[in-house]
């Protein structure tokens, strides 16, 4: 791996006011991810991951703390300064796609970069066909989100969080919605991705998925309980093959 | 984030919502059609009534006695004698703002020819009332300065008259009628001038000397009325001032004693039936008007539950770097684009709908360019108006909350 840190976080600690209680949805919450490295943050529902999250991807800033994204300090970054991070550093994968409806894969995978006036809209298109071809939809360019399966939609929100070339993608219970075929065949894209040098985060609470990627990170009650370098990372392409073959 | 995509953005989402967007925009388009129509019915009766008037005349000005009292007891105008003939020279000799004048005196009765009989009223006038009342002869000729130096018993009739007298299709011009026994011969056809917008018909009307009328069949010295006709109609009102002060020179007035005479103009009326038109012009685009607010007010409630419904679109756009202000002008714009869709509509219906009102009711209708710049304009603001609010809220969302809205 090489040593330039996409995320570096530092006593990270983020507090909600619930009425006259303090919520500490994170503690102290330190660690940094390489680039090119395939990290999942596991935890179960309360252990502040989804908070970790919302601060990994710009959405939330935290109560105390520093967090550098791609060398930027974010902290003290204001709503729209944080709105242009985003759109250039951060691809977002939904656990339910969320795409926009009946509208063509390409249309929603060219949305990021309609926020980003340095596209042309010919720069934009290519871009974005170079995109749903790298997984594996460059035959259903002009489906509308409403004719595709899980598996495709998901794809096609890959495709949209691949578009802006982005430092870090985010993906957030990406498999949640799918079922385990179509969820290996998404870790598979994503073990793909990981192997082209991409640098993901992969939130889930399935312990399962671990086993696919570089390094685990487990939360609990806020805290990091642990960091582990993952040294015999499974294939997903194999697991694939062992499941049973659906009858259709 | 450029313009240019916010609209690609805005009419895609408008797109993927067609009937919605078109009722919504059904709003602004019926608002802007009912504006437009109501100002071109508006307007297109006040030019009709201003037409008729200047058909009549419009700088006819017409002079009555008045304010003659006898032994404290005020007389009505056609018994009144404070015109005389005097002053109708005065007049017609001095002032420098009226092209014509013509004495007016009249009679009431039936009109006599052979078997036939119509009710009419007999005019005796100068050969000016012509061109003051914008008559003009069909056929014959009028009568001459001769026929009212010698009080002639010859008249000119109208087409009413001829229709009634000479039911058979003769030729009226030479032939003698009647009027309260006395004979006169027609040497004249009025061109027909139809129904004036008082509902009078212009064409029931005897014309003769109005010499003949006072002596041979009033039996009187003085002048009933006098019309005359201002060189211009913006003169009126100096024409008017300037016969004030012949007569009241004439009658030897003093300055507290008020006129013995009401001198009043067409465009006097004109102007009154203006502004009550121009009054009933406002009453109806008012009422179009607010049918144009509640289409604004559609629009906001369609914006609210779009924003509402969109919660976690916008949630999206938002976490992959759409501002707060590019959500901000999505909306607004969506907003906008149904507006002035609506109101470009609204004005290709209302304006075929005034040609069609035109065409088959005969009713007249002008579309003045300022009542379709101003709906336009107005449905506009509505867009914008209507639309900031659920714009602004959408701009407000929390991204984090709005991606995961169930």
């Amino acid at each position: 791996m090489t040593n330039k840190h996409v995320i570096r976080l530092e006593n990270i600690s983020r507090n909600f006011v619930v009425g006259d209680e303090t919520v500490h949805a994170l503690r102290n919450v330190s660690f940094s991810i390489g680039e090119g490295e395939f990290v999942t943050i596991m935890g179960t529902s309360g252990s502040g991951k989804s908070t970790l999250l919302n601060t990994l991807g710009c959405l939330d800033t935290p109560t105390g703390g520093e967090y550098y994204l791609d060398g930027v300090s974010v902290r003290l970054m204001g709503k729209n300064a944080r709105a242009t991070l985003r759109n250039r550093k951060i691809g977002f994968v939904f656990q339910s796609y969320n795409l926009l409806p009946k509208t063509t894969a390409i249309e929603n995978v060219e949305l990021p970069l309609m926020y980003n006036p340095s596209y042309s809209a010919s720069a934009r298109r290519r871009k974005a066909v170079e995109s749903l071809v790298s997984v594996g939809l460059g035959d259903r360019l002009n489906h509308k989100s409403n004719q595709m399966s899980g598996g495709q939609m998901q794809r096609v929100a890959i495709a949209r969080a691949l578009v802006n070339d982005p430092a870090v993608i985010l993906a957030d219970e990406a498999t949640g919605n799918l079922d385990s075929r179509t969820s290996h065949e998404i870790l598979v894209l994503f073990q793909r991705l990981h192997s082209q040098g991409r640098t993901i985060i992969f939130v889930t609470h399935n312990p399962e998925i671990s086993q696919y990627s570089s390094r685990n990170i487990q939360l609990k009650d806020g805290r990091v309980i642990s960091n582990t370098i993952n040294n015999h990372i499974q294939s997903a392409a194999e697991a694939l093959a062992k499941l049973p073959v659906d009858n259709d | 984030m450029n313009l240019t995509n916010l609209f690609r953005i805005a009419l895609k989402a408008l797109s993927n919502n067609k009937m919605r967007g078109f009722l919504t925009m059904l709003g602004i388009i019926i608002g802007v059609a009912s504006v437009i129509t109501m100002l071109a019915l508006g307007q297109g009766s006040k030019k009709g009534i201003q037409d008729q008037i200047s058909e009549m005349g419009a700088n006819m000005i017409m002079i009555q006695p008045g304010a003659d009292t006898r032994g404290g007891v005020r007389q009505s105008a056609s018994s009144m004698e404070t015109l005389k003939m005097a002053d109708y020279e005065s007049i017609r000799n001095e002032s420098r703002f009226i092209s014509a004048i013509s004495p007016s005196v009249n009679s009431a009765g039936q009109l006599i020819y052979g078997a036939n009989n119509t009710p009419s009223t007999i005019y005796g006038v100068s050969a000016g009332y012509l061109d003051i009342r914008r008559y003009s002869i069909d056929d014959g000729m009028m009568f001459t300065e001769q026929d009212i130096a010698t009080a002639a018993k010859v008249c000119i009739v109208g087409k009413t008259v001829v229709d009634d007298l000479f039911p058979d299709g003769e030729n009226p011009v030479g032939k003698v009628v009647r009027f309260n026994k006395i004979p006169f011969r027609i040497i004249g056809v009025l061109k027909s001038k139809g129904y004036n917008s008082m509902g009078m018909d212009q064409d029931n009307i005897v014309l003769a000397p109005y010499t003949t009328i006072q002596k041979r069949i009033l039996a009187i010295t003085y002048l009933q009325g006098m019309t005359a006709s201002a060189i211009r109609e913006e003169y009126s009102q100096a024409a008017i001032e300037e016969i004030t002060d012949i007569l009241r020179r004439n009658h030897k007035l003093k300055d507290a004693e008020e006129d013995d005479f009401n001198i009043r103009s067409m465009e006097e009326l004109s102007s009154t039936i203006s502004s009550v038109m121009d009054m009933l012009t406002l009453l109806l685009g008012a009422i179009a008007g607010i049918s144009l607010l509640v289409g604004g007010i559609g629009i906001m409630n369609i914006m609210y539950v779009s924003v509402t419904e969109r919660t976690r679109e916008i949630g999206l756009r938002m976490s992959i770097g759409a501002k707060g202000r590019d959500i901000l002008a999505q909306f607004l714009i969506e907003a906008i684009l149904i507006s002035i869709t609506g109101g470009l509509l609204g004005v290709l219906i209302g304006g075929g709908l005034s040609f069609l009102i035109r065409l088959l009711l005969n009713f007249s209708a002008v579309i003045q360019p300022w009542s379709v710049a101003l709906s336009f304009a107005v449905c506009t603001l509505t867009g914008i108006f209507f639309g900031w609010y659920p714009a602004k809220k959408a701009a407000k969302l929390d991204p984090i909350e709005a991606i995961r809205y169930e």
